[in-house]
C-alpha cells in the first residue's frame, strides 16, 4: 500500500518537483502513473524507495512510515518494492541466473532457496531457457524481463516500473505490460510509470496523471488524458 | 577482486610503495638514534681528585660520586695510569718522557644516565670533597641531546607526512576501483541490500589488500636493507657506524608492516565506499 498525504518536494536549487501531491495506492492494484517529462514522476518514485525525503507532507510504504524510518530500516523497506527501470540496470558480468540469484544473495537467502526459486521466477517471466546467458547475449525485451524476475523473486508486496518499455518496440512492450499484468493477477500490487499513451490505452487500468507537480487526474477509466489538456 | 585484477594490483603497488618508505625512513632513523646515543656514551665527564689524596683516599672519592642519581658509572684511573695513557696517546715522542705521575692527578672517569642533565650532575659533582676540578664538555652533551631531538621530531613528523601521503594514495587507488563498480552498488542498494553487507567484499578486498602489501613490503625492506647493511660496512673500513642488524628489528618491522598494511588497505576501502553508500 501507498499513502501520499499533501507531499510537497523541493529540490535545493528551489525547483519544485511536487507540491501538495495526495495518492492512495491499495494493496493488489495495478495502476499507471502518466505524465509528461518533467512533471514530477520519477520525483515520486524516488521519495517512495526513500532515495529522497520529501520538504513536508507524509508518505507509508507497506507500512513503512518514510517520515520516521532509520537509515538502517530502509533496506527492508526496499525489499517490499521490486523497482524495474527503463535501462534494465543488469550486473553485465553476471549470467541471467546470477543477475536473479544477487536479489536473493543480497537479502541472505540460502543457497537452497535460491536454487529453488530462481528457476520458477524465470520460468514466471518466460526465460526458463536463457539462464546462463550473459545480458548483452539478450534482446531488450528479455533484458527487461530480467530485470523484472529479479525484482519479483523476493516476493515483494509491490512492483514499481519507471518507464519500462521506453527501450522496447511496441510489441515486445506490449508483452512486458502484459507480463507485469499477469504478475498482478498473482496479487502484486503493480505502478508502472510511463508516458506511452497508446500502451496505457490498451488496458482498463486505474491511471493517475500529474503534471506541473500536481495531481491533474486520477481516474479507473483506463484513459490516458491529453497532454496538453 | 578478480574481476578488478588490475585496480587490486595497482593498490597493492602504492601501498608497498609507501610502506617501504615508510620502513626505510625508520630503520634510518632508528640507527641514526642508536649512532648518536652511542656517541653520547663516549661522552665522558672527568672528575680530578685533589693532588694531596694519596691512593686510597683518592679511590674513597668514588663511592661519593656513585650515590649521585645521574651517575651511571665512576671508573677510576690513577694518576700513573693516566701518564701511561697519556705518553701512548702522544706516540713515542722524546718530549714527554720527562713527565712523572705527580705531574697529573688521580680521577674519575664518570659516564651519565642523561646528558641533559650534565650541567646540575657537574655541581654536584663539585660539592664532593676532594674533587679539584672537572673537566665536563657541555655544549658537546648539549649538542649530543639537541641532534637526538631534532631526530625525534623529524621522524614523527615525516612518518606521520608519509602515513598521510600513503593513506591518500591508497584512499584514491581505492576509490578507483569502487568507481568502476559504482553500478553494481547502486542496484544492491536498489534491491535492499544493508550498508554491512556492500561493505563487506570491499572490507575483505581492503584486508589482502592490506596483508599482502605488508608483507611484500617488509621482504622487500629486508633485502634492501641487508644489501645495504652490507655495502655499508664494506666501505668503511674503521667501522665508524655500525648498521642495526635485521634480526634485531625483525620483530618490531614485522608488527609495524603489519599493522600499517591492515590499517591503510581496510581504512582506505571503508573510506572510499562511503560515498558511494549514499545513495
Amino acid at each position: 500500500m501507498i499513502e501520499f498525504r499533501n507531499v510537497t518536494k523541493v529540490y535545493e536549487a528551489g525547483n519544485r518537483a511536487l507540491e501538495g501531491v495526495n495518492l492512495h495506492i491499495d494493496d493488489g492494484e495495478f495502476v499507471f502513473l502518466v505524465g509528461p517529462s518533467g512533471s514530477g514522476k520519477s520525483t515520486i518514485i524516488k521519495l517512495l524507495t526513500a532515495e529522497l525525503e520529501p520538504t513536508s507532507g507524509s508518505i507509508e510504504v507497506n507500512g513503512y512510515k518514510l517520515e520516521t524510518i532509520k537509515k538502517r530500516q530502509i533496506p527492508y523497506m526496499r525489499r517490499t518494492v521490486g523497482v524495474i527501470f527503463q535501462d534494465f540496470r543488469l550486473i553485465e558480468n553476471k549470467t541471467v541466473f546470477d543477475n536473479v540469484a544477487y536479489g536473493m544473495r543480497v537479502v541472505g537467502a540460502s543457497g537452497r532457496e535460491i536454487k529453488t526459486r530462481v528457476p520458477y521466477v524465470l520460468d514466471l517471466v518466460g526465460l526458463e531457457n536463457r539462464g546462463r546467458r550473459l545480458p548483452h547475449e539478450l534482446s531488450g525485451g528479455e533484458q527487461q524481463r530480467v530485470a523484472i524476475a529479479r525484482a519479483l523473486v523476493n516476493n515483494p508486496a509491490m512492483i514499481v516500473a519507471d518507464e519500462p518499455t521506453g527501450n522496447l518496440d511496441p510489441q515486445r512492450s506490449y508483452e512486458i505490460m502484459m507480463l507485469l499484468e499477469s504478475i498482478n493477477a498473482l496479487g502484486t500490487t503493480v505502478m508502472v510509470v510511463t508516458h506511452e499513451r497508446e500502451l496505457v490505452n490498451r488496458f482498463t487500468k486505474r491511471v493517475i496523471a500529474i503534471n506541473e507537480g500536481k495531481v491533474i487526474n486520477d481516474g479507473m477509466d483506463g484513459y490516458y488524458i491529453n497532454e496538453e489538456t | 577482486m578478480y574481476t578488478h585484477g588490475f585496480m587490486s594490483f595497482a593498490a597493492v603497488c602504492v601501498t608497498v610503495a609507501c610502506l617501504v618508505i615508510i620502513g626505510s625512513f625508520s630503520l634510518i632513523i632508528y640507527n641514526l638514534g642508536i649512532f648518536v646515543s652511542d656517541m653520547e656514551q663516549q661522552n665522558r665527564v672527568l672528575v680530578y681528585v685533589d693532588e694531596n689524596y694519596d691512593n686510597a683516599e683518592a679511590k674513597s672519592v668514588g663511592s661519593r660520586i656513585n650515590l649521585l642519581e645521574n651517575v651511571r658509572e665512576a671508573v677510576f684511573m690513577s694518576r700513573e695510569e693516566a701518564v701511561k695513557r697519556f705518553v701512548e696517546q702522544q706516540g713515542s715522542g722524546e718530549a714527554f718522557e720527562g713527565i712523572n705521575a705527580s705531574d697529573l692527578r688521580d680521577r674519575f672517569i664518570v659516564t651519565l644516565e642523561d646528558n641533559s642533565k650534565m650541567n646540575e650532575t657537574v655541581e654536584e659533582l663539585r660539592q664532593i670533597q676532594g674533587v679539584a676540578d672537572i673537566s665536563d664538555r657541555p655544549e658537546l652533551a648539549e649538542g649530543f641531546t639537541t641532534i637526538q631531538r631534532i631526530l625525534n621530531i623529524a621522524s614523527a613528523a615525516i612518518i606521520i607526512v608519509l602515513l598521510v601521503v600513503s593513506l591518500f594514495m591508497i584512499s584514491n587507488t581505492i576509490k578507483l576501483a569502487m568507481y568502476d563498480r559504482r553500478d553494481e552498488i547502486a542496484i544492491m542498494k536498489m534491491i535492499g541490500a544493508t550498508n554491512r553487507f556492500i561493505r563487506f567484499p570491499y572490507f575483505v578486498e581492503g584486508f589482502l589488500i592490506g596483508v599482502i602489501s605488508g608483507a611484500v613490503a617488509f621482504f622487500i625492506e629486508w633485502g634492501l636493507y641487508d644489501l645495504l647493511a652490507k655495502r655499508i660496512t664494506a666501505m668503511q673500513s674503521l667501522q665508524l657506524f655500525n648498521i642495526v642488524p635485521f634480526r634485531e628489528v625483525f620483530l618490531p618491522m614485522v608488527l609495524t608492516f603489519g599493522v600499517a598494511g591492515l590499517f591503510v588497505g581496510m581504512f582506505g576501502s571503508v573510506m572510499s565506499i562511503r560515498k558511494f553508500l549514499d545513495v
